[in-house]
């Protein structure tokens, strides 16, 4: 049986979820300048990695959101 | 919902109440929960844009890939510049400007004209050996393109040169991190 939360339980949930999900922005940005710097100089061989490292890195803020709304249901 | 403060006109709980009520909600502790649920929506829909910016940076290098080598194009005669002197001209695309440099009287250089900080057209100072950027004050060195001082950070890309017949031909880009 899945448990239901007080709301101050979710507040703090949601709290440290925004807060993942910053960091995990700031690393996508981080990441899409630094490839973009790479393809500007010619540097093609972490233009790949790179975009597949930021389509896990959305999968995964897609993931912490989806819970957020799956938990407000409860 | 037994944590809500208030209650809904109609009496009815929240649970029945429609979507606006609950995402429009009265009482502030509520509020504060859906506020930073939708600042998480909205960093979620960012790290999509920084998706799709990496997946036009892929297409955009698949395409030039594609394209290959540039041709080989003619720029000048060698006895229309003088030692010290200066052309522009477009090469590979009409509006890809680079600027042709003859710094011996064997010696050319060439580069985009584009800076590598944000692409005003550099001008030649070839009595200080280098390329200048108007805008933000960028240096280039003359003889590697490399920058020297300034906000760019890469080296301007070079255009790869040969003389046939008293001609300078452009052959190639040599774009360099």
């Amino acid at each position: 049986m899945k448990r239901s939360f007080s709301r101050e339980q979710k507040l703090t949930i949601v709290n440290g979820i925004l807060a993942i999900v910053a960091m995990i922005v700031i690393m996508q940005l981080w990441l899409l300048s630094a490839t973009m710097n790479a393809f500007l100089g010619g540097d093609e061989s972490v233009i790949v990695p790179a975009a597949v490292g930021s389509l896990v890195c959305l999968l995964l803020n897609a993931g912490l959101l989806r819970y957020i709304y799956l938990m407000e249901r409860r | 919902m037994s944590d809500q403060l208030s209650i809904p006109p109609d009496g009815r709980p929240y649970h029945d109440q429609p979507q606006w009520r609950n995402d429009f909600p009265i009482d502030w502790p509520q509020d504060e929960l859906v506020a930073r649920r939708d600042f998480t929506k909205f960093l979620v829909l960012t790290s999509f844009a920084f998706v799709v910016g990496q997946i036009w940076i892929a297409f955009e290098n698949f395409s030039r890939k594609r394209r290959g080598q540039p041709p080989i194009r003619p720029i000048a005669k060698l006895d229309a510049i003088p030692i010290g002197g200066a052309i522009t001209f477009a090469y590979p695309e009409p509006h890809d400007d680079c600027i042709l440099v003859r710094t011996a009287a064997d010696r050319f250089v060439a580069y985009s004209q584009k800076c590598t900080h944000l692409s005003c057209a550099v001008t030649p100072e070839i009595e200080k050996n280098c390329l200048h950027c108007p805008c933000h004050h960028g240096y280039f060195d003359l003889a590697t393109g490399a920058p020297t001082a300034g906000p760019p950070r890469r080296p301007l890309p070079r255009i790869k040169l040969e003389i046939r017949d008293g001609a300078i031909y452009a052959t190639g880009v040599e774009v360099r991190a």
